[in-house]
Formats: structure tokens, sequence, C-alpha cells
């Protein structure tokens, strides 16, 4: 007998327990999952422990109270902070040790907390920086005007004018993307991250600066997106009608941990989340 | 549409001042109204309006203000009358057009290459940093080429370091420079330069790759959140920017029958970046105007003699001073406002 032996070449995936999905995704892979994800800041815990799953077309809502660290989990994830502990999975893949623009590439798109458009630039070419990685050709095509630059560029011309049409802003395609309105401006970041073709969409607060009736709208927004494109979104928001809305999984943070998990409902009615919002109850005081 | 269409017509503004300019040139040169030393004035402009176009594509369109683009210059130079006297003696090239064009393909290509050295190092760096490192890399290469020797021996090179022992005839001399070059250069072939510089930095500009240059540098979190290697497209930047200073340099060269490292000092960089930012960061006319204007002006000052420089330093605290005042500002935009009303009135009616 040889002294040989079997060797399998299986690779390894961690899957992370205790995570809930919507039950129309229950036979598919997340689109991402996080276990033991935490980052430190010179000893000081922002995030710890928080595990994730997000069903490839649940909206999940993130909530909790100021700074409890939940934009930081949205660097996280999209790379901007590098996890000190823990591991992402994205569409079942490691993300480790990637950058932001690889995890871009990878399916996940964001939009910012403070406003992160290029102000100079035009709405349409805000669009057409998404699509950067869609629509390609060469640095020699573009700089000699090749036939290739005129066709490519048609196709990124009409390809801005539809996602633009989700949120009725073709009119606006000409406009200075810093000459928006607040809420314009909002959308537009909302449209730029899935020009990126995204598997899961972050968004950052993005009712922040909205009357109730522009909330309203976005809320059908929100939905008609998940439902048009078939993808996953996580979002921010403190306007608990927003969130109560539309969510289906909602996960609450406190002092960068996670205190709760479950449905709407659940989180409504969770003591441990109505302490972090409202504080404690006095003993005895009633 | 409409964006694309202005957008056409200011470019073929910038287009059409160069080529009134060339033309209004070539015809006072004809008709022999031109002094003999602002005829030899000519390639140096379409040099610096080379340079000042390329350095924008570095400071206004990428953002990072470089220091040291008289060494992409430099290098350009050099390797070009070195390209020229190789091209001759190997392959008997006799065609001054064909040989220039030719070295200042290579000029570029080596300028270029060393721009993909320093990028690799200088791009980790952000804002003042990256500018005193340019700076310091500019330095270094004048000063590795005030310490080169080529020699020309037959079809074959030599090239020597910190050492005249080499045979064959002596193309660069160290500190002495290149000297006996033949001077190839003319208008015509600067004034195809500038054109061929103003239509790649404008494509440029205009395309997927300048529009990600110019995403990274107004937002450089947004744009690699958008999936775009930011790194990578600075880097496309500075190369490209290189190259088209390495050709200016190598026409540079072969206008002069010689010249010394020492000529591309870290003055040469200031001045290039004085047309800049004069011109104003980021607009490619500009650059152009400024380029042409400033070279010209200690030329038509020669008359103020001694005062030359004091009258030429307080033209450019002039204009400094113009083109941010609030008062000028509000002349301009209402000569633009007549013009842009009935604009307005065609954008309503559409």
């Amino acid at each position: 007998m040889s002294e040989k032996r079997f060797k399998p070449n299986t690779i390894m995936v961690p899957v992370p327990s205790r995570s809930i999905v919507p039950e129309r995704d229950a036979g598919r892979h997340p689109v991402l999952e996080t276990s033991h994800l935490g980052i430190e800041f010179g000893g000081l815990k922002a995030v710890d422990d928080v595990n994730l799953a997000v069903g490839p077309t649940e909206i999940c809502g993130l909530i909790g109270p100021n700074g409890a660290g939940k934009t930081t989990v949205f660097n996280l994830l999209t790379k901007v902070y590098q996890p000190t502990n823990g591991t992402i999975l994205l569409n079942g893949k490691d993300t480790s040790g990637i950058t932001t623009e690889q995890a871009n590439r990878m399916g996940i798109a964001r939009t910012f907390q403070n406003i992160r458009l290029f102000n100079n630039m035009t709405v349409e070419e805000n669009v057409t920086i998404g699509l950067h990685n869609q629509i390609k050709y060469s640095l020699f095509t573009g700089m000699f005007r090749l036939p290739g630059y005129w066709k490519a560029e048609k196709a990124q011309h009409k390809r801005a004018m539809e996602l633009l049409d989700i949120f009725d802003m073709t009119s606006l395609a000409s406009a200075k993307a810093g000459s928006l309105p607040y809420g314009a401006q909002r959308r537009l970041e909302i449209v730029r991250a899935l020009a990126t073709n995204p598997s899961l969409l972050l968004l950052d607060e993005p009712a922040a600066g909205m009357n109730p009736h522009e909330t309203e709208e976005l809320m059908s927004n929100i939905i008609k997106i998940r439902d048009q494109f078939q993808i996953a979104i996580m979002l921010i928001e403190h306007d608990m009608n927003l969130v109560m809305g539309i969510c289906e999984g909602i996960c609450v943070l406190n002092y960068g941990r996670v205190i709760a998990k479950g449905t709407p409902d659940e989180i409504q009615s969770n003591p441990a989340v109505i302490e972090a919002y409202l504080g404690k109850k006095k003993e005895g005081g009633k | 549409m409409k964006r694309k269409y202005k957008l056409f017509i200011g470019n073929l503004i910038t287009y059409l001042i160069v080529i009134a300019a060339f033309v209004i040139c070539q015809s006072m040169i004809k008709n022999g109204e031109m002094s003999r030393s602002m005829r030899g004035q000519m390639v140096p402009i379409c040099c610096y309006v080379v340079m000042a176009v390329s350095l924008n594509l570095t400071v206004g369109i990428s953002g990072e203000l470089s220091l040291g683009h008289a060494g992409f210059m430099s290098i350009g130079a050099f390797t070009g009358i070195t390209a020229s006297a190789w091209l001759l003696a190997r392959f008997n090239i006799d065609d001054k057009i064909i040989r220039l064009l030719l070295s200042l393909v290579v000029g570029g290509a080596f300028a270029g290459f060393a721009g993909f050295l320093i990028g690799i190092p200088v791009l980790r760096l952000r804002g003042d940093y990256l500018a005193i490192v340019t700076l310091a890399f500019g330095e270094i290469i004048r000063n590795i080429l005030n310490c080169l020797y080529v020699s020309l021996d037959g079809p074959s090179l030599n090239i020597a370091f910190n050492s005249a022992d080499i045979p064959g005839k002596m193309l660069i001399k160290g500190p002495t420079g290149a000297t006996g070059n033949p001077k190839l250069a003319t208008f015509a072939v600067g004034f195809g330069l500038v054109l061929f510089t103003l239509f790649v930095v404008l494509n440029l500009k205009n395309s997927r790759a300048g529009r990600a240059i110019m995403a990274g540098r107004d937002n450089r979190i947004a744009a690699e959140s958008m999936g775009i290697s930011v790194t990578k497209y600075k880097m496309i930047a500075f190369v490209t920017s290189a190259v088209l200073a390495g050709m200016a340099g190598a026409l540079y060269g072969a206008n002069f029958s010689s010249f010394a490292a020492s000529k591309f000092k870290f003055d040469t960089s200031i001045l290039i970046l004085v047309f800049v930012v004069l011109g104003g960061i980021g607009s490619i006319r500009g650059s152009v105007i400024a380029a042409i204007v400033l070279t010209l002006l200690p030329e038509l000052l020669r008359e103020f003699d001694d005062y030359r420089m004091l009258v030429y330093a307080v033209v450019l605290i002039v204009m400094m001073l113009l083109t941010n005042s609030p008062f000028v500002k509000s002349i301009v935009q209402r000569i633009t406002g007549i013009f842009k009303k009935t604009e307005k009135e065609d954008g309503a009616n559409v």
C-alpha cells in the first residue's frame, strides 16, 4: 500500500447560525451573512459580535439610538473599515482583505448619511459613474473616439435614463447634482448606487430631511426597487413609520451590540429595545 | 443632449483659438512682420502650452498638485535628441520630420515609463506630501541627467554614468548637457503637438476614464464605493500627463542646438504651474491662453529693460487679483448673462 493518504480539497466555509431570513428566501443562500463581526478603534469596541443574515430579496432594517454603531456596520460591510473580528460573507463568498471597490464589484452598493454626490457633475454623469463597471470601453477607445466609444456612450445614456426614470428624475438629467434640492439629492444617490448593479443595497438614512409625503413616496419606491431588481435592501433609519412600514426583518443595535432581532411586531414589544430607546423604568416608580 | 452640444462648442472654441493663433503667427512670419527673437519663441511657446495642458491634467482634472513636471520634460528632451541621432546613424533616416516625430514618440514613451515608476510611490500620498515628493523626484531626475554621458559610436549607443570615458561622438556630456544637436523642430510640428495634446486631454476628460478620474478627485470614498479603482485612474492621469510632458520636452530639445539639465530646474516646474493656476485650475482653454501670454510677456516687456522681471511680477499679481475680484466677476457674468438669457428661452421652448 502506498503511503499516500486521502486528502480532501474541499474548502470549508463558515455558516452562521441563529439568523433569520424571510420565508420566501428560505431555500436560497442569504446575500449577506456576518458572523461575530466587530471592529476596535484603539481598544474601543465600536461594533462587537454582530451576526446578521439578509435574504436575497429581503428589506432589512438596522436601527438603534444615536452612536450605536449602525453606520460603522455599513462601513465594515463596504470595507471602508477593515473589520478586526469576524467574517462577512457576500453571496456566500468571504470578503476579508478586499477593498471598497472590490466589495462594490462583488455586489454591494451604498448611499451615505451625509450625501456624497459628485456635486460638480450633472445628474446623468453621476449615474454614469455608477455604470462605470457595467458599460465598459478601453482608455484608448475614449481618448481617440473609436467607434466603440459612441456605441457605449449611447448605451450608457439610455441605461442612465432608465434608472433615473424610477424616481421620475429624467427631466433633471442635465442639472448639476449640487444644485438639486435635498430630497432629490438623496434619491439621486440611490439611483447612482443602483447603477452599479448590486445584489445588496445599503441605504444610510434615506428619509433624513424628507417631509412625510416624500417619505411615503420613498417607501413605495424602495419596495418598487426590490420587486423590479429582485435585490436585498438594508437600511438605517430613524423614521419608525418607514422602518415598521416596509422592513421585514429588523436588527437593533446599541453600544455596538445586537440587542434584538426579529419582525417589526416583535421589535416593537421587545423590552430591551424599549429600554434602549426610552431608558429604564424606575424601580417601583409608577 | 443639450449639454453635449454645449460641451462640443466649448471644445471647438479651444481648438479654434489655437488654430487662429497659428494662422496669425504663420502669416506674420511669411510677411516678415515678426522679429527674429519672436520667431525663436514660437516652438518654446508650443512646448509650454503642451506642458501647461498636461500639467492641468494632473493638477486640475486628477486633483494632485505635482511640482516635478519639468523632470518629465527633461527626460523627453534628452531621450528625444539621443533617439533622433541614433535613428540617423542606425537606420539612416534622413527625413527631418519623420525623425522628429519618432523622437517625440521615444521621448513620450520614456517620460511615461518614468511617470509610471514615480507614480507607484507618489500616488500613495495625498495633498502637500504628494507635492513635496514630486518636487523631490523632479530634482532627482535632473541630478541623474546631470551625471549622464551618452555617446554615439557608429550605430551603437554608449551610456556612462559620471565618466566621459566613452568612445564615439558625444551626444550628452553630463553637466554641459547636449550640444551640437541638429535643429529639427518646426513651428508646424509644434502646432501639431498642441492639437494632439488638446485632442487627447479633452477627449480623455469627457470619457469613461476621465469621469472616473474626476470622481476620484471630487469624492474619493464615494468613487470607491461605486467600484472605481481610484489609484488606477490617478495613475492613468499621471502617466498620460508625463507622456505629453515628455513629448513637449523632445520638441523643446530638438529646437535648441545645445541645452543642459539645469534648464529643467524646479523654477521651470513652478513656471508651468503658474500657467495652470492663472489660466484656471481644470480649465484647458485657460492653460493654453495663460501659457501663450505669459511666455510672450517677458519678450514684449523688453523695452522695460532692467525692470522687465519686476513688471512681469506685477502683471502676475494684477492678473491674480483681477481673476478673483468680485467686481470683475460680476462684469464678466453680466456679459455672459446676455448670451445665457437667449439660451434659457430656447430651453423653455424645448
